[in-house]
């Protein structure tokens, strides 16, 4: 007997996008002064679901000029427990949208409707009450007697969690009292201007949260923009690089969450079937963009096929198709430039020698679609290793021994996450001590909570997110 | 071929070599499998599906051979009004009532349904192999062809596994070609998944044909974590052995959304080859007209209610 889902389509009738958006500064929607517009589209279907502003120089000094008046004006005439009232009134709009903003984010981004509705929003909602609790304890963060503000923070956050990263980048600042430029991703600007009208609906003061649409002219002009006291970004690499750089003849503050090349590290002990879930977890949550994906599977070489055998048959059940089908379990890949990033370092794997494997899926026609894939036979040496893919491709390396596993995790530029898989509780804390990465899972993957902490090692950052720490990147004082 | 032989520590050497279970990882994977949207033609499907699923049981020290004999008119023709509906996949009730079942099945059409017996003691499983074995022997001499077991839980905790197989053995014995096994493991007083996985591994080892959650006696019983490790210990006993062994929740089923979260669990862990009530059975009573209840809504786009399904 066969049992066929069908299917389950969540309804579209809740939002309700405008044909064109403006650019939100100082409370207000308003058109820029000379920007061009572009589509956003759907990457499920390339359908277009809107036209976004591009800001322009002019645009970002407005919106600077606004944050920075709101800053002195009434932001920072504010109690604590002031500005904690308005996250908390942020926090609960969110959760009574929370359908909306789940059913945008995956039009926008590709995403699947189960991992909007059951994992971003509801940890952007989380992020929102956490901090509004901080908000009014700050003295107490162990940052210091009456740490400060920066003032204005500029922040560039990426596509690949539109409303989260939102979430992780607004959310502390508005705590610890600063006030907002932010720009989303080109490809993905819905949800941060539909929270937008959020910050109206709860009668944030205006000027203290400002959206600006563009790309990446638009990010520089905020990175360079002399009334900006500290940058925020989320995103590549390459374009951290360049911040870095910007930003190194300033006093601006800077934190940067980077790329990644997480390893997800199975020893012979480990519970297998959760494991296999973990894998799975690790490389195709999000179509594995993902900076902190597990990308590279590290695996004992004596329970290689074994495991192998299972992540095949486990691979071979992934639900690809429709993002706003409530059963569907990869997505749409964000856009046409992802994809062909994707398609050429697997073509590179091929090319190297490595050996490609998908499970039988039927692709959609229309839209940007990649099948969850694995490479076996990857050494160190292979570009599939070394280089971050972000997408649902995952190199398979094996390993003999605890150290040569370790060694292994840490050769790479990259330092963000990493997964370890045991039955033993001494050799999860001994791997955690060697692991050269800002976040290690021990039995789990992707789990995230707005206590803990997030940033990487290396190439894939400075600064921590979320948690008491990352308080500490949206504060001055005596531990800065 | 798992087993050199029934010793205590051929036994032990066996079920430690099994992977471990992670509790957070297999709740968690339970859960999102919960998620699953199942609509229209896929809940109609499903809605029958577990009806001949359906051990259709009663188990009360206050059965009396009309209770039982109205159970098995319902195990028949499920609704009254509606043919089409399939008839559940077994009877389930205690020892004494096997007779009356199986004559009151026999004579109104219901000669293709089984009737299971609880044997061994149920449910606590405290009294000797030998009286457990004349249990399972009346139980088929009255006419079951299904016996559930009771594995010795006392003796499993204290790590007295050559026990626990040693009575299975004797049972299936006794059961030969006359009857299905399902061993109940009693998974809510082995508490832990490493347990349930061992204690499944063991029962099919020593020759179950069905390894059940729970007797009903006890909570809690068949959840969905629960039920996920014992569908990926028989799938893993199939890659082993090429044999397909049944899984058989009961307890705690009694709505037809936990009907349908127990099918996308066997679909999605053990694979479509267990949809098939001769492999997955679902231990209940109440379901039953809940099932009917939303299959009636699906039929007619109405509602009905409580009087327009059958009370026993």
């Amino acid at each position: 007997m066969k049992f066929e889902y069908a299917p389950a389509p969540e309804s579209t009738a809740i939002v309700n996008i405008q044909s064109e958006y403006n650019l939100f500064i100082d409370g207000k929607f308003v058109p820029s002064k000379g920007g061009k517009r572009f589509e956003t589209i759907n990457p499920a279907n390339e359908k277009v679901l809107s036209r976004v502003t591009q800001a322009t120089a002019s645009d970002v000094d407005k919106a600077v000029k606004a944050a920075s008046e709101a800053y002195r004006k009434t932001w920072s005439k504010l109690t604590g427990a002031q500005r904690g009232k308005y996250l908390f009134r942020i926090a609960r709009i969110l959760q009574e949208r929370a359908r909306e903003f789940a059913v945008l984010e995956s039009m926008d981004n590709g995403k699947p409707i189960r991992e909007t509705r059951d994992t971003d929003i509801p940890l952007a909602a989380a992020h929102f009450f956490y901090h509004a609790g901080w908000a009014d304890k700050l003295d107490y963060a162990g940052l210091g007697k009456n740490p400060k503000p920066h003032g204005v923070v500029g922040q560039i956050i990426p596509w690949n969690f539109p409303m989260l990263m939102l979430a992780w980048k607004v959310a502390p600042a508005l705590a610890t009292g600063n006030t907002v430029v932010l720009k989303p991703a080109e490809t993905t600007p819905l949800t941060a201007l539909l929270f937008a009208e959020v910050c109206q609906q709860a009668d944030l003061p205006k000027g203290v949260v400002n959206i600006l649409t563009g790309d990446g002219a638009t990010g520089a002009a905020i990175v360079n923009h002399p009334g900006i006291n500290k940058i925020a970004f989320t995103g590549s690499t390459e374009v951290g690089k360049i911040i870095a750089k910007s930003v190194a003849s300033s006093k601006k503050a800077l934190t940067l969450e980077l790329g990644g090349k997480g390893a997800n590290i199975i020893f012979e002990d480990a519970p297998i079937d959760e494991t296999v879930e973990g894998i799975i977890n690790g490389i195709y949550f999000n179509q594995g963009h993902v900076c902190c994906a597990g990308s590279r599977l590290l695996v004992q070489e004596n329970i290689k096929e074994e495991l192998l055998e299972k992540l095949k048959r486990r691979m071979s059940m992934i639900r690809v198709g429709d993002p706003l089908d409530k059963n569907t379990d990869l997505g749409a890949i964000n856009s046409q430039a992802q994809l062909m990033k994707i398609r050429e370092l697997s073509e590179s794997g091929d090319a190297e020698g490595a050996e490609r494997w998908s499970p039988q899926c039927e692709l959609p026609e229309k839209g940007f679609w990649f099948p969850p894939t694995f490479f076996t036979g990857v050494s160190q040496a292979h570009r599939i290793a070394r280089e971050e893919i972000f997408g649902p491709v995952l190199s398979v390396i094996s390993f003999r021994t605890p150290s040569e596993a370790i060694e292994k995790a840490n050769n790479t530029p990259f330092g963000l996450s990493a997964g370890i898989w045991t039955d033993k509780g001494s050799r999860i804390l001994w791997s955690a001590q060697q692991l050269k990465a800002g976040v290690i899972w021990a039995n789990t993957f992707n789990k995230f909570d707005p206590a803990s902490p997030f940033g990487g090692y290396k190439e894939s950052g400075w600064g921590r997110e979320g948690g008491r720490h990352g308080l500490s990147a949206y504060l001055k004082g005596d531990f800065s | 071929m798992l087993l050199t032989d029934s010793s205590e520590s051929s036994i032990k050497s066996f079920l430690k070599n099994l992977s471990p279970v992670d509790q957070v990882g297999a709740d968690s994977r339970a859960a999102m499998l919960a998620t699953r949207s199942i609509k229209t033609s896929s809940k109609l499907w499903a809605i029958e599906t577990a009806i001949a699923m359906i051990d259709l049981t009663t188990l009360e020290g206050a059965d009396t051979p009309g209770k039982v004999a109205a159970l098995c008119t319902k195990a028949v023709r499920p609704d009254p009004s509606d043919s089409s509906v399939p008839h559940v996949g077994a009877v389930c009730v205690y020892n004494d009532m096997v007779k009356i079942a199986r004559e009151h099945l026999d004579n109104n059409g219901g000669k293709e349904i089984p009737v299971a017996a609880v044997s061994t003691a149920f449910p606590s499983g405290r009294a000797s192999l030998d009286v457990k074995k004349r249990d399972t022997e009346d139980a088929i001499a009255s006419g079951a062809t299904e016996i559930d077991m009771v594995i010795d839980r006392g003796a499993f905790l204290s790590g007295n596994l050559e026990k626990v197989f040693t009575e299975i053995v004797c049972i299936k014995e006794i059961c030969g070609e006359r009857a299905h096994l399902k061993v109940i493991l009693e998974t809510g007083e082995l508490v832990t998944y490493d347990n349930v996985r061992k204690a499944s591994f063991l029962a099919m080892a020593a020759g179950a044909d069905f390894i059940k959650t729970s007797t009903g006696k006890v909570t809690p019983a068949a959840t969905a974590p629960v039920v996920l490790v014992m569908l990926e210990a028989v799938r893993d006993y199939f890659a082993m052995t090429g044999k397909r062994i049944g899984v058989k929740p009961a307890g705690g089923i009694r709505t037809t959304k936990d009907a349908i979260k127990q099918l996308v669990l066997v679909n999605e862990t053990a694979g479509p080859d267990w949809l098939d009530p001769k492999l997955f059975r679902i231990g209940a009573s109440a379901l039953l007209n809940d099932l009917l209840m939303q299959r009636m809504k699906m039929k007619s786009g109405q509602y009905s209610g409580r009087n327009y399904v059958t009370l026993d």
